[in-house]
């Protein structure tokens, strides 16, 4: 009855929110003042369990990878979209769907939760599945140590009842395996990883910001992946998979990606079981587009236009390493907002190097200067710089360029406003 | 230009001493050097390692708890040839962390006291709240600017120099007004962002005395900093 109760006001604040124009925030806050479990309440009953997704880079992408997959193999998946990630956001996703008896159409939930909203979520409501993509050094100021990330994800991790799927390549992740198996020797731990022929492009947060020593590290105990990345080359992926690989084009950019794509396959054949199909999930991947700013590809004034959205040292050098920096005219925003982190010195952790020879369209957001000066103790030029993105937007469109490509790297508040800006030149839906 | 004019810079504990963008730094003082006709020669110390010689300047920075427990004893046996280098006046920027262990020492929140090697005379004790934010010096240098991230808060002896007075921001500590220390050419301070770049009058400065103490004299060239002082005029607006 109360379940009851709660939903139809929660329904009817969402609805008298929506009229004034407003977000989701306020239904969500209404119904977890009404019950503080709702969320729990809510996904308790479905067949398939609640999946959790954290790590600090690829959630967005490899959530949507996880919901597409499942929903191919035919199940019915309730997942957050990017912007809601609170657990009160999913509150309010979930009064979108769920009608006026408390009941959910869906099979299974596929949720995306940053480390510290993750700890939140699992207080309040059941988990099923956790997959772990990986613990990166992100805006301290907001995130504090690594370390710290990495205790969240054990939080979490430990909670899981079903299956716990691990980035074996990461030492931070791999390492909470013990601590699952201490907690509860029954949940099964699994693992993704990349061949060690391309662990040199996957490197860890440690060896990161390593210098060479005389005696390198003693290579690690690799545990055996469920799903490995065999190999890549621009679109094409090989996942080996058991004994078989299996060879993917992707509509996916970004090798970071790709690897993401291992662990979102490691992750549904654990949930599917016998049900799962190896060959079907791989088909279902190639069809998987990317999340919105996260290499997405839009055609404005005739040509394509990506948007790579860069949060830390880790993703932005990734991101740099893959996308061919030959025969694309380059912009580079970076906001200093708090979604951004206002700390600059992360900068300095990314090497630019590999833009010297064709160099920076154009550099803008609010900490251009930052950005172009970074540039300039790695030699690389910068086209123009300008703090004002909608002007340094228009002037980078409509500049005369022989590349087949423009590309812009942006944070995360410097890619929403450069999304609204976009609605000017193409057709695009707007979130977040 | 001489290529002989070489200046050997050493960065402390690169691997475990890196979390705020310290690598920058070392790039400000390498270009630098270039762009002054200099020529830079970077070299790492790393924890139980022979401590390279003829050093002429020396880098370090922060680190996570992990990190600094890695360094600590190394620390403490190059302590007397760290001491010996400051004597010489040779000019160090000590960033966050190990800016905390040239000082005497750090206590932590649970009561441990992590000795430190003292260069300078001051104190750090864990403090009620971490001092996060964008924050702006007046130093003998001029205004510097930077970003300070740090839950320690240090105290200087009466007779220890600071590195600057807070414009705005915390710097050493919620107490006085303080922030950073130095003695002789050894500069320690909280700020990064990174420090360097964005604080392009005090790296020529930390070159120059690198430079006297080996050559006699400092032969600067022009050098373009229009970019530098650009985003200082933004990074000063921002909010703390």
């Amino acid at each position: 009855m109360r379940k009851r109760h709660t939903i139809l006001i929660g329904k009817t604040v969402k609805r008298a929110a929506r009229l004034r124009g407003g977000g989701t925030a306020l239904p969500g806050l209404v119904v977890e003042k009404l019950d503080k479990n709702f969320v729990g309440h809510m996904l308790a009953d479905l067949p398939y369990g609640v999946v959790v997704i954290t790590g600090t880079n690829g959630k967005t992408t490899t959530t949507k990878i996880v919901s597409e997959l499942l929903a191919a193999s035919g199940l019915t998946v309730f997942t957050n979209k990017t912007g809601s990630n609170f657990v009160r956001g999913i509150a309010a996703a979930i009064l979108d769907v769920v009608d006026s008896k408390g009941r959910m159409p869906h099979d299974i939930a596929v949720l995306e939760l940053d480390e510290a909203h993750a700890v939140h979520f699992i207080q309040r409501a059941p988990v099923d599945h956790v997959l772990l993509l990986n613990v990166m050094r992100d805006q301290l100021d907001r995130f504090g140590e690594i370390d710290y990330t990495a205790k969240l994800l054990q939080k979490v991790a430990v909670k899981a009842t079903g299956s716990v799927v691990l980035n074996r390549d990461d030492p931070r992740v791999s390492a909470i395996a013990k601590l699952v198996n201490l907690h509860d020797p029954t949940v099964p731990v699994r693992y993704f990883g990349a061949d060690s022929s391309l662990h040199h492009v996957f490197v860890n947060d440690d060896k990161l910001y390593q210098v060479e020593t005389e005696q390198p590290l003693p290579p690690r105990h690799l545990e055996p992946a469920d799903v490995e990345l065999a190999a890549f080359n621009e679109h094409q992926a090989s996942f080996r998979i058991g004994n078989k690989t299996y060879d993917a084009t992707m509509k996916l950019s970004g090798v970071y990606n790709f690897l993401n794509a291992a662990g979102a396959l490691a992750l549904c054949k654990t949930i599917l079981g016998s049900k799962g199909n190896d060959a079907r999930l791989v088909a279902a991947l190639e069809k998987v587009e990317p999340a919105f700013g996260r290499g997405e590809t839009l055609q404005v004034n005739g040509k394509p236009l990506e948007l790579v959205l860069v949060k830390n040292p880790a993703g932005f050098r990734l991101s740099l390493a893959s996308f061919d920096p030959a025969d694309a005219s380059v912009m580079i925003a970076i906001n200093d907002q708090y979604a951004d982190g206002r700390d600059m010195s992360w900068l300095w952790d990314v090497d630019f190097t590999s833009l010297q020879e064709h160099g920076v369209a154009m550099v803008s957001g609010i900490r251009a200067y930052d950005m172009a000066l970074r540039l300039r103790y790695d030699n690389v030029a910068a086209g123009q710089i300008d703090t004002d993105l909608r002007a340094s937007l228009a002037t980078f469109l409509s500049a005369d360029t022989t590349a087949s490509t423009r590309r812009i790297f942006c944070t995360y508040t410097a890619m929403l406003k450069l999304r609204r800006l976009l609605r000017a030149y193409t057709k695009l839906e707007i979130m977040g | 230009m001489s290529t002989a004019k070489t200046l050997r810079i050493l960065q402390l504990y690169p691997n475990e001493m890196n979390i705020y963008g310290d690598r920058g730094n070392v790039l400000t003082l390498m270009r630098r050097a270039e762009w002054h006709g200099y020529t830079p020669e970077v070299v790492y110390h790393h924890p139980g390692k022979p401590f390279p010689k003829d050093i002429d300047m020396i880098v370090g920075g922060g680190g996570q708890d992990s990190g600094q427990e890695k360094v600590e004893d190394d620390l403490l046996k190059i302590g007397d040839q760290l001491h010996s280098l400051a004597d010489g006046n040779v000019p160090m920027v000590m960033v966050c962390g190990l800016y905390q262990l040239f000082g005497r020492f750090f206590k932590t929140a649970d009561g441990k006291t992590i000795p430190g090697i003292g260069i300078f005379g001051a104190e750090t004790h864990a403090g009620p709240t971490r001092l996060i934010g964008n924050i702006t010096l007046d130093t003998p240098f001029g205004e510097v600017i930077g970003y300070e991230n740090h839950s320690g808060q240090t105290f200087l002896d009466a007779s220890v120099k600071p590195f600057g007075k807070v414009l705005k921001g915390a710097g050493n500590n919620q107490k006085d007004n303080f922030e950073g220390a130095v003695y002789n050419n050894v500069y320690g301070t909280y700020l990064h962002g990174s420090l360097l770049p964005k604080n392009p009058v005090f790296a020529d400065e930390l070159l120059r005395q690198a430079a006297l103490r080996k050559f006699s004299e400092f032969t600067s060239l022009e050098v373009d900093d229009s970019l530098a002082d650009q985003a200082r005029l933004v990074a000063r607006k921002r909010p703390r």
